[in-house]
């Protein structure tokens, strides 16, 4: 048997080969949506290295669906999510950090049950809920069930929770209340913390579909991936280097951002998903 | 300044208020509200609503979509789920040595993670299409007649767990990819100077090794296969005859195009028992996991 002291140049070329043909498989669909998107419909199967490119399919895909309204919508989805998320579990992680009250850690077990069934898990009663709040087609709406994410709380609380009392009793002594506390010495400290869970967020509720699509009907509330979800729909009959076109229109922000962070959101889908 | 005992728990409290009240309104009554219209019949017109007991579930067991739905759910999962995972284990394996481009492979790996699964349900669609699509042009290039994909019950499933492999294997690598930077090189050293080959090294020394990664792995994407149904919108909303039809899916099917909430109600609560059960299964591989070390 052949020990592999002999082998790592060989093998480890070979291993580069096998992971070079690999990714070119796995960009493929990726890259057949640029194609598709940015060549006249005719040249959608026929792959020819000269056919002419056009930018007339997002010309046809912008007249056809308001995808720009959708962005707007999506963004502002996205970031009253995040501003949300921000302020209440911060209050309620620093809670759970650094007080003591009767009934706390039945009230954390019972935060930690949201990591498992989410809003949408429960969407027929919870579309109820919103309709006696009025808030159905609004973004808020679609928004309010999410703010206060138990994982954000979970997160937060894990790093409130290794910063050293010592901090916190300094600034006391220099007559900082509770609040001023929690902005002056735990949030600061917590800013990768807040950059890895703002990225998950972000790029979660970016791409969320099902609970949007119960809460919006119409132009005005509809973000990227319903607007999308309507116009691609079969029986609309649109052809394909539009969809493509629009397909790639809506993923645009998330993507471009992540190939210039692709490091940050690597290790904070990493940190998301281990604790 | 000390704050009393009571003043503490009091602020506490107040601290956690806004997202108690979120918490309430949108996870906790919803799931006993749930639990409470599974076992009641609606009311219509002028006949009341009252209490029936177990009689939602036992339309259930009568119910042919609702096993149709569970089996294709067992189905979706067993078929992602291993290929996913073994995939993620040879791409972490893959860029975990260094080569020309590694960067660039990694990153066409997790690419498909940061997409939204309607969008990638839209490209597929495109490669799936009976005759003009992608695979059935490709395949009549060689002479052969591709079938329609989506449109037939026995291609249907196996078409849309190709795309949600795809869709997940570089998600599931970085776990891996993590574990991998975890595991000492005294190990690979110590198998080098024994004699012992790569293949046995992989077998007897870095399997075993990366063991509660692939259990956490397998948890998640269990726990995934119930929650993933946006695809179905764009792809077969549950068709042909529910060979592709999902559990969420049937839900939202039944809740907002049949409107039948009381019927909608006893299937969350089949999802939430699932949800559940898998909770304190993933509870129980993370005590281990902590014994381990």
């Amino acid at each position: 048997m052949s020990t592999w002291k002999t082998l790592p140049a060989g093998v480890v070329s070979l291993q580069g080969l096998a992971g070079w043909l690999l990714a070119i498989v796995w960009v493929a669909p990726l890259l057949y949506a640029f194609w598709a998107a940015f060549h006249p419909a005719a040249y959608a199967v026929s792959f020819e290295i000269l056919a002419p490119l056009t930018l007339d399919n997002f010309r046809q895909a912008l007249t056809q669906a308001p995808f720009l309204r959708y962005g707007i919508n999506t963004f502002v989805l996205v970031t009253l999510i995040l501003a949300g998320q921000f302020l209440l579990c911060t209050l309620a992680a620093y809670a759970f950090a650094r007080f003591t009250f009767p009934g706390k850690s039945i009230a954390f077990a019972l935060v930690l049950v949201q990591l498992m069934i989410t809003p949408e898990i429960l969407i027929v009663k919870n579309y109820t809920t919103l309709v006696n709040l009025g808030l159905v087609d609004t973004i808020p709406g679609i928004a309010i069930p999410y703010m206060a994410s138990a994982f954000g709380i979970f997160l937060l609380r894990q790093t409130f929770k290794s910063t050293p009392v010592e901090l916190e009793e300094a600034a006391r002594l220099e007559g900082c209340g509770f609040i001023r506390i929690l902005l002056k010495v735990y949030v600061p400290l917590a800013k990768p913390t807040y950059l890895a869970y703002g990225l998950v967020s972000v790029s979660y509720h970016w791409n969320n579909f099902l609970w949007p699509l119960v809460v919006s009907n119409s132009v005005e509330t509809r973000p990227l991936t319903v607007g999308l979800g309507v116009f691609g729909a079969p029986e609309s009959g649109v052809d394909w280097s539009i969809v493509s076109a629009a397909t790639l229109l809506s993923v645009a922000p998330l993507l471009i951002a992540f190939l210039i962070f692709q490091r940050q959101f690597v290790q904070s889908f990493m940190h998301a998903g281990i604790k | 300044m000390h704050q009393s005992t009571s003043e503490k728990a009091l602020y506490g409290w107040l601290l956690l208020l806004p997202a108690a009240i979120l918490l309430f309104t949108f996870t906790y009554y919803p799931m006993a509200g749930t639990l409470f219209d599974s076992l009641v019949a609606e009311g219509r017109g002028s006949i009341a609503s009252r209490f029936v007991g177990l009689a939602n579930y036992r339309m259930l067991l009568e119910d042919q979509v609702f096993k149709t739905v569970l089996l294709n759910n067992l189905l979706f999962a067993l078929g992602t789920i291993p290929a996913s995972i073994g995939l993620a284990l040879a791409m972490a394996l893959m860029v975990d040595r260094s080569f020309t481009g590694r960067g660039l492979v990694r990153m066409a790996f997790f690419t498909p993670t940061i997409l939204p699964m309607i969008a990638v349900a839209n490209i597929w669609l495109f490669f799936y299409t009976p005759d003009i699509g992608l695979i059935d042009s490709l395949l009549s290039l060689i002479g052969i007649d591709g079938p329609n994909w989506l449109g037939t019950p026995s291609t249907v499933l196996p078409a849309i767990i190709v795309m949600a492999i795809w869709k997940e294997a570089g998600f599931f690598m970085i776990f891996y990819l993590a574990a991998l930077q975890t595991i000492s090189p005294e190990f690979k050293e110590a198998a080098r100077i024994e004699g012992a080959g790569g293949w046995y090294y992989f077998r007897r020394v870095l399997f075993p090794l990366l063991m509660p990664t692939t259990l956490f792995i397998s948890v998640n994407a269990v726990i995934n296969s119930f929650k993933l149904v946006d695809h179905l919108f764009v792809l077969t909303k549950g068709g042909p005859d529910n060979a592709s039809n999902l559990l969420l899916y049937y839900i939202y099917e039944t809740a907002f195009s049949y409107f039948d909430a009381g019927y909608a109600a006893s299937l969350t609560a089949v999802l939430l028992l699932i949800l559940t059960t898998l909770a304190l299964v993933q509870f129980f591989v993370f005590d281990r996991r902590i014994h381990y070390r």
